[in-house]
């Protein structure tokens, strides 16, 4: 039965993949205009890297050849981690860009999902018990989730990093610094991550608390917790039980939600010039580097794929109805 | 018709619902008259740059001399009509599909489905950078259509979930021994269930379109020519408002978006309370 | 006595109104005693039973007593009657399919339930084997999760769970509605099978379709519109019937064993009154073939022979 759930969440995982690579191919393929000439002319100015660029794009874009024939190619060069050379930052192969900004996309994201979630949960949990607190609170959570990752960026950044001036606002780390494992290394590169977190954690907390309060009111009507009440069991009983099994569509909300975090991390990372993923597509967009932008969707893809499979493995672990019986419905 | 009354005799009575309801009037108003009240065009450079609020540059002005409160109305008519158009086609795809597979089901659900699971797992902005990046020319209204066709597989699945709940009711099921078309049992039955439903996804997809084109403007994707909210931070950003401390600059666009957007939220679990009248029924 | 129920009102508290579910109904059950509860759905049967165990919101308590062992049982005040549910009224409930906690091994469940309301779990195992036994279960279903039981399994599981305590009373709200004609019949056979061994010891059994009752019932208790209509012993229903409900009820019953009474309710005319706004004087007159004048006026409950109560004025008339 679990291998049936897994091996089923595996297909769909595999089917998304293929598309999302199909789709990165495709799009400069079909869209108006020739990509190449469009790229090339960038370059007018630097005559020798023009040449180099205009062989290379030739080659791998192969327009020469049939469609079936490049789309092919495209999967050749990506399997074997060849995701084509970045313009902004020529000659450096995109993957290589790429694999130098994956640690501050993790320390970033990491801590901030994890924490907001558990921290959500909890919050969300009393909220729902108490009346009094949850007519407040709940206005409040409304207005953090709304609020746009960005923005609270920017707002945080200007109270602690402009008029308070306490943190630093921009990079991972101190021009002055290299990075090491110093206590003063790191004591600088926390300084650093400090707001972009806070950014993160902020408007995140609202929407788990949100999720958590809604879904505990829900469990609280469902008949089990009735039944318990009909056998006299005492409240701490079946909020116990409640909260256990609101976790659960909570873990499931966590990975329905990675899309859109992921995507409030890349506007934090500008707002911060936080130099993951999201700042260095903001650059690739900016240059009109398009092998770069390829790559960070590719990217972003895999991490969102790799993090929902890790999930689903988390969940069948705690909830018995997937382990026990797949009936097509689990979400 | 009595039963419409009810509800909205329920829905005035509704703190909340008036609540969000009146701040989205509130910025609503601005975004429809406040440009006949601006003086400025919001990209012409008018006055002296870096300039505080004032009685002539009412939000003061950017490091240019724009007028900061003639991007901020005109922004609104962008967030505005991207949470219309966006919200309106996300909802509907949504809808048409959810609607079909839940109602069908079978093979046809299956495949739908698989679609649905499928996109809602890519992250939406990274399909909306890949899309808009290729397309050199953008306007608001292309915007809002990128996002419509990503933004839908969420209410698919949820109005799937709801359309299987209600094909299961017993009122259904009566409908159909007793012989009553298909047509009849979708319009009569199970559709004025679902209204209120959909009325509510829509407010949220409102919400997350207008949400979904601040990210994409904000990163560089956004119209290519006019002005937006999001283009409003990205320039007060890439210019450095932020370290020069020009609040009236970066602060209105992000707070209309955080209370358009909370007020959306609030106003939806308003509608919740309206219409799931738990207290109603027996 | 096992359980006295005098003038009981519970309504559900809406923002139209209050709905007159249980509408002043008075019945008594006495030691062993198993007492059919039977009436078209929404004639109060469920609110009733409910009420007795868990009564909260929307459910309100309007008026009435219950006695339990003669003891006043406190239905109105939530947390006295933490003590004895489950204790001294214990109910299956109509959602048994999904009453267990689908996360928790149901063994698990039942020592954090015992250990929550004080009672040590290891001298409850004895008896839960014992009943598992009774019921057809395999002892390994404590070590299973509700997923894995059938729906029929997960039913007799909430049958022993809800007796494990003894309770003086049991209800069992409509759980053979769902059932095929031979679990009806091994759900039947295992509740009187309870009250032989006395791990229960009075039972009301709730449902809409009187054939059951036949199996299983002692008296019968049939409900029209939050009230009573009759109340009689089960073994002389079909020739002793008087109310004209009651009647027209077992006289739609082609023969025994037909099971739903929506269909057999087709004979009769009309349609069961509003809640809401009931109708003043008897709620059946509107449907009743032999309704005249005086119906207008609330019909009183009297009792026409040993354990035959009726509300009927024709009744009434008959013995003036």
């Amino acid at each position: 039965m679990m291998s049936k759930y897994l091996s089923r969440k595996m297909l769909v995982y595999l089917l998304t993949f293929f598309f999302a690579v199909t789709i990165d191919w495709m799009i400069p393929r079909f869209m108006p205009g020739n990509p190449i000439l469009i790229l090339v002319s960038r370059f007018s100015g630097m005559p020798e890297a023009t040449k180099v660029i205009y062989s290379y794009l030739t080659q791998a874009f192969g327009l020469d050849q049939p469609l079936w024939k490049q789309y092919i190619n495209f999967w050749r060069a990506f399997l074997s981690g060849d995701l084509g050379i970045s313009i902004y930052m020529y000659p450096k192969p995109v993957f290589e860009v790429l694999k130098e900004a994956i640690p501050y996309d993790l320390a970033l994201l990491l801590p901030s999902i994890l924490v907001s979630w558990i921290a959500g949960n909890l919050f969300g949990a009393v909220a729902a018990r108490r009346k009094k607190l949850d007519s407040f609170v709940l206005p409040v959570l409304y207005i953090l989730t709304a609020t746009p990752y960005l923005w609270l960026g920017i707002l945080l950044a200007w109270t602690f990093g402009v008029l308070l001036d306490i943190f630093p606002i921009a990079g991972a780390y101190s021009f002055s610094m290299r990075p090491s494992l110093s206590l003063a290394f790191i004591w600088d590169f926390l300084k650093h991550w400090i707001l972009p977190f806070l950014s993160l954690f902020i408007v995140m907390l609202g929407g788990w608390a949100i999720g958590m309060r809604n879904m505990i009111i829900y469990e609280l009507e469902a008949n089990y917790a009735r039944y318990l009440e009909t056998l006299g069991a005492p409240q701490r009983l079946i909020r116990k039980y409640a909260f256990r099994n609101a976790v659960l569509p909570q873990v499931t909300g966590l990975a329905l939600q990675l899309g859109v975090i992921v995507a409030g991390a890349l506007t934090t990372e500008i707002v911060f010039s936080y130099p993951g993923i999201g700042y260095i597509l903001m650059q690739g967009i900016l240059n009109q580097d398009y092998f770069l932008i390829q790559g960070c969707f590719l990217f972003i893809i895999i991490g969102v794929l790799l993090a929902n499979f890790f999930v689903d493995l988390i969940y069948v672990f705690i909830d018995p109805r997937v382990r026990y019986a797949f009936g097509g419905e689990t979400a | 018709m009595s039963e419409t009354r009810e509800i909205l005799f329920f829905a005035f009575r509704n703190t909340k619902l008036r609540i969000g309801l009146s701040i989205v009037l509130l910025f609503l108003f601005f975004a429809l008259a406040g440009p006949y009240f601006a003086k400025y065009d919001p990209l012409e450079y008018v006055g002296p740059g870096y300039h505080p609020p004032s009685s002539e540059y009412w939000f003061g002005t950017t490091t240019f001399g724009q007028d900061v409160f003639s991007q901020f109305v005109y922004g609104l008519r962008s967030s505005f009509t991207v949470g219309l158009v966006g919200g309106s086609l996300a909802t509907l795809i949504g809808l048409a599909i959810g609607f079909f597979a839940g109602y069908r089901g079978g093979l046809i659900d299956e495949l739908l489905m698989m679609l649905t699971n499928i996109i809602l797992v890519i992250p939406t902005l990274a399909l909306l950078i890949i899309i808009a990046a290729y397309l050199p020319y953008r306007g608001v209204f292309i915007e809002s259509i990128i996002i419509g066709f990503t933004a839908w597989p969420w209410t698919a699945r949820a109005v799937r979930a709801q359309t299987l709940s209600l094909r299961a009711r017993e009122f259904v099921d009566l409908a159909r021994i007793t012989a009553i078309p298909t047509w009849k049992i979708i319009l009569g039955e199970i559709m004025p269930n679902m209204l209120s439903y959909v009325f509510m996804v829509f407010i949220l997809q409102f919400g997350g379109a207008i949400l979904a084109a601040v990210g994409l403007d904000f990163i560089g994707l956004g119209p290519t020519k006019g002005i937006s909210l999001g283009l409003m931070m990205q320039n007060a950003v890439l210019w450095n408002a932020i370290q020069l401390g020009m609040w009236w600059w970066i602060i209105p666009p992000g707070l209309a978006i955080t209370l358009i957007v909370g007020a959306l939220y609030f106003m939806n679990t308003g509608l919740d309370e309206v219409f799931n009248p738990k207290l109603r029924e027996m | 006595m096992a359980l006295e129920v005098k003038d009981l009102k519970i309504y559900y508290k809406t923002l139209k109104g209050y709905v007159k579910a249980v509408d002043g109904v008075s019945f008594r059950v006495k030691d062993g005693e198993i007492l059919g509860i039977a009436g078209e759905s929404g004639c109060g049967k469920s609110t009733l039973g409910n009420s007795l165990v868990l009564l909260k919101p929307p459910m309100n308590y309007i008026d009435g007593e219950v006695i339990i062992d003669d003891q006043k049982l406190p239905i109105a005040d939530y947390e006295k009657m933490r003590s004895f549910r489950y204790r001294k009224i214990a109910i299956i409930p109509q959602y048994a399919m999904d009453a267990l906690n689908p996360t928790r091994k149901i063994g698990r469940m039942l020592k954090e339930l015992f250990e929550s309301i004080g009672v040590p779990f290891e001298t409850m195992i004895p008896k839960i084997k014992e009943r598992l036994k009774i019921v057809n279960l395999p002892q390994n279903v404590l070590d299973m999760y509700p997923i894995e039981l059938s729906g029929g399994m997960k039913q007799r599981m909430v049958m022993v769970i809800a007796s494990l305590m003894d309770p003086s009373v049991m209800i069992a709200d409509e759980i053979t509605s769902a059932l095929d004609a031979s679990s009806q019949k091994a759900v039947v056979q295992m509740l009187r099978e309870f009250r032989k061994r006395g791990f229960v010891r009075s039972l009301l059994f709730i449902t809409h379709d009187i054939s059951v009752l036949y199996q299983i019932a002692d008296t019968v208790m049939i409900m029209y519109a939050g009230k009573v209509a009759e109340i009689m012993p089960m073994d002389k229903i079909l020739r002793d019937a008087l109310h004209p409900y009651t009647r027209l009820l077992i006289s739609s019953l082609p023969e025994v064993g037909i099971r739903y009474t929506e269909k057999l309710l087709e004979g009769i005319p009309g349609q069961p009154p509003n809640l809401l706004n009931p109708p003043e004087g008897c709620r059946f007159k509107d449907r009743c073939p032999a309704a005249n004048e005086r119906c207008f006026e609330e019909p009183p409950f009297i009792q026409v022979e040993e354990n035959h109560w009726i509300a009927c004025w024709r009744e009434v008339e008959k013995r003036a």
